[in-house]
């Protein structure tokens, strides 16, 4: 690889050369295998950005006489990358660790912090939320239950938004955490939109920091939601406690609400 | 007559690992003692979905009209009206066949109409007219048995006529769009593509529903509803499919959730081959209130039983929350309960498609000789059961490519170990919904493995005392250890304790415990007594 002298702020795919701009892409197009198909997977490739592009594999799926064909192909993608029109939410608080974390608890909230999960909708995918507040954790990092200074409640699955909200006023929860999986037709944003709106209802400007994890959510979608921030697909249990820690401990005037 | 597809085949020949004969002893007489008072619990126990069985067996189907959407089933109606005005302590027989005869109902639905309307009430029968009620419920109850014995004939016939997959583990696959007419050519095509069976998930929220939607349905969250007609109208594709490839295609449903028994019996009713039905699943993965499980698993296994059904249990789901090393020893524990559940509900070796999973971290070292170790075990420790091998997903990271190579070595430990049932692995497990090029790619991958090394179980033979038979021995004793605890806490504070799974669960929490009922002398099920008798005379159906 080139050594830059300075960051470029404009940048193509990476192949095997700087600026080759090479891409790999997969698809399925519903006809037969044969040249014609192949003519017409390169026609989509050239329409995807990708000048010139070849056909590396073409096959029928389930037989020669199948009626859907897949492809892979290789091709040069036109398009630049402008770096500095990328937006992206960086983590804006320090990663702590556990004993940390409960060090910080302690100092500023001199009691336990108090976290509220669960599932709520019709989801009944348990693994996210459990992932982040089971004691086992995930990817070899303890969950919230681990942590001495927090109290954990994990509702489970197909929680009712009234349910969480009753439930949370009783446990006067610092925290709610909402593991969303399921996506089909938007079951997450709309979900998510309920949540915040019974929450802003209930409670007004007293409501407990709002969480959204699943890994179909976009991290910058948390304004738009109504919720105070969203983690998607890896987040650690690790990551999500510097997050309470900073914005419960650090945050002195009353959660913001949009 | 039962599973004769399955029997003609044998899964294991030798031995090619050597169990401590006392620890396997010493497990299963554990198991037995960790489930003995969890059956007597059951025994002594009746729930609403229970009795809303015995009505769908006797031919109750459909759903009211009148109210709501329309989607409230007759059979809750009428378990719900006879709780209502006589309690559900001596059973629905009685009260229901009673009232058919004092009102001159010449059906169920009729009664059940009138039951909604108001006009006929119940009342628990006495004396003649206590022996006439239970006679015509145990008539109305025992034609639902016959159409469950005729389905397992002609599959038995199916089986014979059109021919088994040659040769095992059986490829499963699942198909779930939401929209059951949109399920059937995607199920056709899987089996065209060489799935043995078709497994149709379920819409996300059915488990937790205390009732079971009706008809053939088109929505449906991250899978299609079970209901009757949509198993009528999958099990006829496939029998279309099979006929087309000279190979029977099993179809899979799933039963754990709070109707077990009545999803259990629209199975037999429609001729299903294998339902998921595990006995801790409900209560550690969807808090489903423990007793309720065990009471509702108990009838729903015997219906299974008696349809010749294979059970498919959910050790995997295990793995997804625990660690796949240090907790392989839960995976066996649950086996061995699962197994003995079975067992007193009927079940022979051949039904219990018991689960385990490939889920240990790829990252560490040996993963892959612990896979093997911990594939051996159940095989070895459960030699006449066709053993449900699942693929990885909790290290499944989105990075299909690795994900791949993955489920090549997923389907190594298959094919190496004898499984009986390979689900198939989606290298986009986790990512998105799978393409149908995701499907064609994964089906490549299983029948390169197959064919290439699938003969590798005449060569494969890990020596005495090395590593993966110590591991599988160490893993036996390690359950051994958690079953000894178990017994002396007693299974139901295990559970509570948060044992399996890290989830704790007390038995006096959790969904669809006001369902659960108390039986009282005299209660009365027909359908339990009919299959308790004619398992007594041993001839499972």
């Amino acid at each position: 690889m080139r050594q830059e002298t300075e960051e470029p702020t404009v940048i193509r795919p990476y192949g095997d050369t700087t600026g080759d701009g090479m891409v790999q892409v997969s698809f399925t197009l519903p006809m037969s295998p044969g040249p014609k198909a192949e003519g017409a997977a390169l026609q989509l490739a050239g329409r995807m950005g990708l000048h010139p592009s070849m056909v590396v594999h073409a096959k029928g799926l389930g037989g020669e006489d199948s009626a859907y064909t897949f492809f892979v192909v290789y091709g040069r993608v036109g398009h630049l990358v402008e770096l500095d029109k990328v937006l992206v939410r960086e983590r804006e608080y320090p990663l702590l660790a556990a004993k940390d974390a409960n060090l910080a608890i302690k100092r500023t909230l001199h009691r336990k912090l108090v976290v509220l999960g669960a599932c709520i909708g019709t989801d009944a995918h348990t693994v996210g939320i459990d992932a982040i507040l089971n004691v086992k954790g995930f990817a070899g990092e303890k969950g919230l239950e681990y942590y001495r200074e927090m109290k954990v409640s994990n509702l489970g699955a197909q929680v009712t938004v009234p349910e969480l909200v009753s439930q949370a006023r009783k446990d006067r929860a610092d925290a709610v955490l909402v593991s969303q999986v399921v996506t089909q037709r938007d079951a997450h944003l709309r979900n998510t939109r309920e949540l915040a709106a019974a929450f802003r209802e209930a409670m007004g400007d007293n409501r407990p920091l709002l969480v959204v994890g699943g890994p179909r959510f976009d991290p910058l979608m948390a304004g738009e939601l109504g919720v105070d921030r969203i983690f998607g697909r890896g987040t650690t249990p690790g990551e999500v406690a510097s997050y309470l820690v900073h914005a419960l401990t650090t945050i002195k005037e009353p959660v913001r609400v949009r | 007559m039962t599973g004769l597809g399955v029997r003609a085949i044998p899964i294991q020949r030798r031995p090619i690992i050597h169990l401590d004969k006392r620890l396997v002893r010493r497990a299963r007489s554990l198991a037995l003692l960790a489930a003995a008072p969890v059956i007597s619990l059951a025994k002594a126990r009746t729930t609403v979905s229970v009795e809303r069985a015995v009505l769908r067996l006797a031919g109750l189907s459909g759903a009211d009209p009148t109210t709501g959407d329309g989607d409230i089933p007759w059979v809750n109606r009428v378990v719900d009206a006879v709780r209502d005005q006589v309690g559900l302590e001596h059973g629905v027989a009685l009260p229901v066949w009673h009232a058919m005869r004092v009102y001159g109902h010449d059906s169920l639905l009729d009664l059940a109409e009138a039951v909604t309307a108001g006009t006929t009430e119940f009342d628990l029968p006495t004396g003649a007219a206590a022996v006439r009620a239970h006679n015509a419920a145990t008539r109305a109850a025992k034609a639902g048995l016959r159409q469950i014995d005729r389905n397992q004939a002609t599959r038995d016939r199916l089986i014979r006529t059109i021919g088994d997959p040659p040769r095992r583990p059986w490829v499963y696959l699942i198909v779930a769009t939401g929209d059951i007419y949109e399920d059937i050519p995607q199920a056709q095509a899987a089996a065209r593509a060489g799935a043995d069976v078709i497994a149709v998930i379920r819409s996300t929220g059915q488990s937790l529903l205390d009732f079971v939607p009706e008809g053939a349905t088109r929505q449906g969250y991250a899978g299609t509803y079970a209901t009757q007609e949509n198993f009528r109208l999958m099990r006829a594709a496939l029998d279309e499919v099979s006929r087309e490839l000279g190979r029977y295609v099993r179809l899979t449903n799933y039963a754990s959730g709070l109707c077990m028994p009545e999803i259990a019996t629209l199975a037999g009713l429609e001729r299903l081959d294998m339902m998921l039905n595990d006995s801790m699943y409900g209560i550690l993965f969807r808090d489903i209130n423990p007793q309720r499980t065990f009471v509702d698993q108990r009838f729903s296994r015997m219906i299974h039983a008696r349809a010749g059904i294979i059970i498919n249990t959910g050790e995997d789901n295990y793995l997804t929350t625990a660690d796949a090393v240090d907790d392989a020893h839960t995976v066996t524990v649950s086996q061995l309960l699962n197994e003995t559940f079975a067992h007193e509900a009927g079940l022979e070796d051949w039904q219990l498609g018991l689960g385990h999973a490939f889920e240990i971290n790829p990252d560490l070292p040996d993963s892959f000789r612990l896979e093997l170790a911990h594939a051996l075990l159940a095989r070895h420790l459960f030699p006449e059961a066709p053993l449900k091998w699942m693929p990885p997903t909790k290290h499944m990271t989105g990075d299909i490519f690795r994900g791949y190579l993955l489920d090549g070595f997923f389907n190594l430990v298959g094919a190496l170990t004898g499984q009986g049932i390979l689900l198939v692995g989606m290298m986009t497990e986790a990512v998105v919904t799978p393409f149908l090029s995701d499907r064609d790619l994964a089906l490549q991958n299983v029948r390169y493995v197959l064919d290439a090394a699938g003969g590798l179980t005449e060569d494969f033979h890990p020596p005495r005392g090395g590593f993966i038979e110590n591991r599988a021995n160490q893993v036996l004793a390690e359950a051994v250890g958690l079953l000894e605890r178990i017994t002396a806490d007693g299974l139901l504070n295990a559970i509570a304790d948060g044992t399996f799974g890290i989830t704790k669960r007390p038995a006096d929490r959790g969904k669809g415990l006001d369902g659960v009922i108390v039986k009282a002398d005299g209660y009365d099920n027909p359908a339990v007594t009919l299959m308790e008798s004619d398992l007594g005379r041993g001839g499972g159906s």
